[in-house]
């Protein structure tokens, strides 16, 4: 018994030593490297791993936890990140609902958080909580927008819509119904499946006798294929638009020949090679395709990951204003934080420009989507 | 509605009903046998699909490192056994089975580039990889508990699901794949399409249903099974060793969950977690059966396959939730009509 209490002794003295070297920053993230998430979740968590360890002469730490997709896991993981990690700032998590638990509790101990989820409802309106929130993926609205725009130019009349049973399929459903009626798309079937489903026959039947000029499949990853390819297997001769929630290669490798001449809006890095030389998202993006493929193999890379690399982006901006407010390790500093991250403006990433305001805390614009077609299995960005 | 639009979900239903057929044939089984409730049982489609895609992929499936710890585990618990009984033959038959096999598969995999092998080669290579698993993880899991309640066993089950799907994680990524089908022939029968693979799906479903009528009707094996199912007192007191029982009974299991699992994957993207949805309606249709009767078990795996198949057409969102809520009725018509033995724990 008294040797456990040497060993625990000895322990917590190793714990002290290793917290104790305060001028570093502490960076905690959360991520659904696990779970129904996991394919977004880890190329985030790969890379993280690229990020840079110092920023502006400060070693920067990342503390890095797997919250399983579960919402209850992502509070507890912010918890503590906290409150025993000590962390200047939040990075995660992955899915909207995580990212909204996170919220509170940001808000609650003033620690900036940085979210690489979707829904906008995550930074907008920025509240008094939300005043400690960011976040770096596109709107879904942004994405629809282009993606009604493009149905409006090609004179698509109707358009059948199919979607995940879950929050992702219903946010773009409640987005999309939205901005066609406005810009007078006929809506003729709306259809829903779970991403876990062997077979969609039933629903691709209801959209294929509504006979629509162009299907939107909202779904992310591989199981957005499984409608596509039944589509397809139909007969169906009519546009068919996917979401930027597909855009890894895994989702060409299971689609295959199916999803020739799909279309679909995503972020500049997916196509970053094709980028104009003027682009200013170019050189960055091209910058995180190449480290991420040094690191993880050829063709690895995915949009999703982009999400975290912009996340160090906007770290590795703030930080050196940040530091003039206060020490990390201190509610200074973590204010700092706060007030640099709200005013920084053109900082490069990889899916575009941030441009944040009190009142914006995405910051990216138009620059920040571009419509992609898929061509011989790859993608081919629409001029 | 017209007649081809049913038509087309009667065959969709049929093909899903069919797997589900399969499955709750084998949930049925493991239950009468061992009193496991089987909730790994969809894990093992995914299992065998996914071995599949990668050794179509020319990758080395994970499934096999899996096996090989699965093996040493075994030969530890039974080989020191063995040892104690001081068996010489047993402990060779031990340490072949559950050790040589598994590490001579890995060698054939790891040398031997598999890709260009004809599909049924490849498919053969999958069970081989993927059924040994069934009789390993009865050995390591519940065969230490073997007599404790119904209860503990299905908490066993849920450790064993849980493991397995994060395994599967590990093994094959979060994204979903798809093997090349059986047959890309397609049949024009009066006004609708019947695909190969459809075909394929029912035929080996009905192929197999026969074989496992043969071999409980048959075959002393099987005979033995059947006794233990019965009356495991009885049939111990004859003779029939129950490790011997448990074992055979998940191997089946594993082989029927393999199976499905190679069949359904090119007709359906499979993930490392679809296997327990695709169980769970196995196991609805076999708590139609009662969890006894093997005959109106895949009666109700159709009517589950064609109900899901016509709600996905009607009310899509509600599919699962119209498919689950079969349950209600047929527990309170099960309860009223039958008349429940409390087991003595």
């Amino acid at each position: 018994m008294k040797m456990h209490k040497t060993v625990l002794a000895a322990a917590l003295g190793m714990a002290f030593v290793s917290g104790a070297a305060l001028a570093d920053i502490n960076v905690g993230v959360s991520v659904s490297a696990t779970g129904p998430a996991a394919s977004l979740g880890i190329p985030e968590k790969n890379t993280l791993t690229l990020l840079p360890t110092t920023i502006a002469g400060q070693k920067v730490n990342y503390i890095v936890l797997d919250d399983a997709s579960d919402t209850t896991t992502a509070v507890k993981n912010i918890r503590k990140l906290v409150s025993e990690d000590k962390v200047d700032v939040v990075i995660g998590s992955t899915i909207t609902p995580n990212s909204l638990a996170m919220i509170d509790v940001a808000a609650e101990t003033q620690t900036p958080m940085i979210s690489m989820a979707a829904s906008s409802k995550i930074v907008d309106p920025v509240d008094d909580k939300r005043r400690w929130v960011f976040k770096t993926p596109q709107n879904d609205q942004q994405m629809a927008t282009a993606i009604v725009s493009h149905m409006v130019d090609a004179g698509v009349k109707t358009v059948g819509f199919i979607g995940f049973a879950d929050a992702y399929g219903e946010g773009w459903w409640e987005q999309f119904a939205a901005i066609a009626e406005a810009r007078k798309i006929k809506i003729v079937a709306n259809e829903r499946y779970k991403r876990s489903d062997t077979s969609v026959t039933g629903q691709v039947l209801k959209l294929y006798a509504a006979k629509p000029d162009a299907i939107l499949i909202a779904g992310a990853g591989t199981p957005a294929a499984l409608p596509q390819k039944t589509l397809k297997q139909r007969g169906y001769a009519g546009k068919i638009y996917q979401t930027h929630g597909v855009a890894n290669n895994d989702f060409l490798r299971v689609c295959g020949a199916d999803c020739e001449g799909t279309f679909l809006p995503a972020g500049p890095v997916l196509v970053a090679e094709q980028l104009p030389a003027d682009n200013p998202v170019r050189a960055t993006a091209q910058e995180y395709v190449s480290k991420y493929e040094a690191a993880f193999g050829k063709g690895s890379v995915s949009t999703f990951g982009g999400h975290a690399w912009d996340a160090g982006a906007l770290l590795a901006a703030a930080v050196p204003a940040a530091l003039k407010g206060g020490q990390p390790g201190t509610p200074e500093f973590r204010a700092a934080m706060r007030d640099a991250l709200e005013g920084l403006k053109e900082v490069a990433g990889s899916h575009g420009i941030f441009n944040m305001s009190p009142t914006d805390h995405l910051g990216l614009d138009q620059r920040s989507r571009v419509m992609v077609q898929i061509k011989g299995g790859a993608w081919q960005m629409v001029k | 509605m017209d007649f081809e639009i049913a038509m087309l979900l009667g065959q969709d239903g049929v093909t899903n009903g069919a797997i589900y057929a399969l499955l709750a044939l084998a949930l049925v089984l493991v239950f009468a046998v061992t009193r496991v409730i089987f909730i790994p049982q969809g894990e093992f489609v995914a299992y065998g699909a996914l071995t599949l895609a990668m050794i179509e992929a020319g990758r080395l499936p994970g499934t096999v490192w899996l096996l090989l710890a699965a093996g040493v585990a075994v030969t530890v618990l039974d080989g020191t056994a063995a040892l104690r009984r001081g068996g010489g033959a047993r402990l060779a038959a031990v340490v072949g089975w559950n050790l040589l096999y598994p590490l001579a598969l890995l060698a054939l995999l790891w040398t031997v580039p598999t890709a260009g092998w004809p599909l049924a080669a490849k498919v053969a290579l999958t069970l081989a990889v993927v059924v040994p698993l069934g009789p390993m993880i009865y050995r390591v899991a519940y065969q230490p508990v073997a007599e404790a309640p119904v209860l503990i066993l299905l908490i066993v089950s849920v450790a064993v699901h849980v493991a397995m799907v994060g395994l599967g994680l590990l093994f094959f990524g979060a994204e979903g794949s798809r093997t090349s089908a059986f047959s890309d022939a397609s049949f024009t029968v009066g006004p609708m399409m019947v695909s190969g693979q459809s075909l394929w799906v029912v035929g080996t479903s009905l192929a197999l249903i026969v074989a496992l009528a043969l071999f409980f009707g048959r075959t002393l094996y099987g005979k033995a099974l059947r006794a233990t199912a019965i009356n495991r007192a009885g049939a111990r007191l004859m003779g029939i060793s129950p490790a011997l029982a448990g074992r055979l009974t998940f191997m089946l299991a594993a082989l029927i969950g393999a199976l499905s699992g190679v069949l359904i994957a090119p007709i359906a993207t499979i993930y490392y977690d679809t296997g327990f949805l695709i169980g769970l309606k196995g196991f609805v249709a076999a708590i139609i059966g009662g969890l006894a009767s093997y005959p109106i078990a895949a009666l109700g795996a159709i009517l589950v396959g064609l109900l899901e198949a016509f709600s996905s057409f009607w009310a899509s969102a509600y599919k699962e939730v119209i498919v689950f809520t079969l349950i209600i009725p047929v527990l309170v018509w099960r309860s009223l009509t039958s008349h429940h033995v409390e087991e003595d724990e």
